[in-house]
């Protein structure tokens, strides 16, 4: 069993396809997580079928749905750290390790979950991964953290081959579903989720199993 | 105009920081996007001669380069930028053109008015 979990990804719904029933299961079994998320994903595209958002008010609305995801996996303790969204790769690198290296002094966790820097697609993403990687490796060994990414680009696995680490979270498949579509403005359009209606069967196929890659410290 | 060189316009945006710059900023997808292809939508947008100021900023991606400037009280932001004007000293200037050639996105900075 894990002491602390520290969750560090940049946007919010960045929590709910690849790691929300991995987190319920974790919270379900009495570990604590610490959700911290750089940006309020402020610049993103979808505002809504028609829209009801708009560049003034996406991230007050964002905020809402990050907490409201946070609620349906378990999740009580969520800092917003105030990044811009889409500036991660180019924000002050020794602002943005004080403020990831200052919440593993406090919270001592022995899991810290992330992108895998490199593999993960969206800029913000790998310079959010790279900077946790780059806090813990200043640490000594002895003190690091386990570290567990999140790999989705193409062609990946030939990089960094198989995930080691396959979470089955059928048995939290609600808690995911519920994060997911707490992110209405930006899932309700969703290719992802559409207008169809799975069955469990299809559920359980689609979102059951979540799947880490451990980072290797040189 | 040339190809971008990453630690070239790296070395003009560190020289250009923390003082105020003219700003043009640009991104066009061209008046006829519509007109060639119903499904595009057109847009256009800029902005030119706007004053800015900026503490930090770096270039990143493999090309088309992407680059970020930090101001004191926002960003500055630019994506699908492809060229630079390597002849000017004191400006930065800076395109991305599409696969026919066509400007899509500008970025440029200088200490006098466009
Ligand atoms: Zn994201």
């Amino acid at each position: 069993m894990e002491r602390h979990i520290l969750v560090v990804l940049p946007h919010p719904d960045d929590e709910s396809f690849g790691i929300a029933g991995t987190l319920a299961m974790h919270l379900n079994s009495g570990t604590p997580v610490t959700y911290a998320c750089l940006t309020l994903g402020e610049m993103g595209r979808n505002m809504g079928i028609p829209p009801f958002a708009t560049r003034v008010t996406l991230p007050q609305i964002r905020k809402q749905e990050l907490e409201a995801s946070c609620r349906a996996i378990g999740i009580k303790d969520l800092r917003m750290l105030g990044f811009h969204d889409k500036m991660i790769e180019f924000e002050d690198q020794g602002l943005l390790d004080a403020n990831i290296g200052a919440l593993i002094e406090e919270l001592n966790p022995s899991l810290v979950i992330t992108f895998y820097p490199g593999y993960s697609v969206h800029p913000d993403h790998d310079a959010c991964g790279a900077a946790v990687v780059r806090t813990i490796a200043r640490l000594p060994e002895a003190k690091r953290s386990k570290v567990h990414c999140l790999a989705f680009s193409r062609d990946h696995e030939r990089a960094v081959g198989r995930p080691d680490i396959e979470n089955d979270v059928r048995d939290f498949l609600q808690h995911k579903m519920a994060s997911i579509q707490a992110h209405r403005s930006q899932f309700q359009a969703a290719e992802l989720l559409g207008r169809k209606q799975y069955t469990d069967k299809e559920l359980q196929e689609r979102f059951g199993t979540e799947r880490f890659w451990t980072y290797r410290f040189q | 105009m040339q190809h971008i060189h990453p630690e070239d316009i790296q070395s003009r945006i560190d020289r250009l920081k923390d003082q105020d710059l003219y700003i043009h900023l640009e991104m066009t997808t061209g008046a006829y996007a519509a007109h060639l292809d119903s499904s595009k939508h057109p847009a256009a947008t800029f902005i030119t001669n706007a004053v800015i100021r900026y503490s930090h900023g770096s270039i990143s991606g493999n090309g088309p380069y992407r680059i970020g400037l930090k101001a004191e009280a926002g960003w500055i932001y630019s994506e699908g930028l492809t060229h630079y004007e390597e002849s000017e000293s004191e400006r930065l200037i800076l395109a991305g053109h599409d696969s026919q050639g066509k400007l899509i996105v500008a970025l440029q900075l200088s200490k006098e008015p466009f």
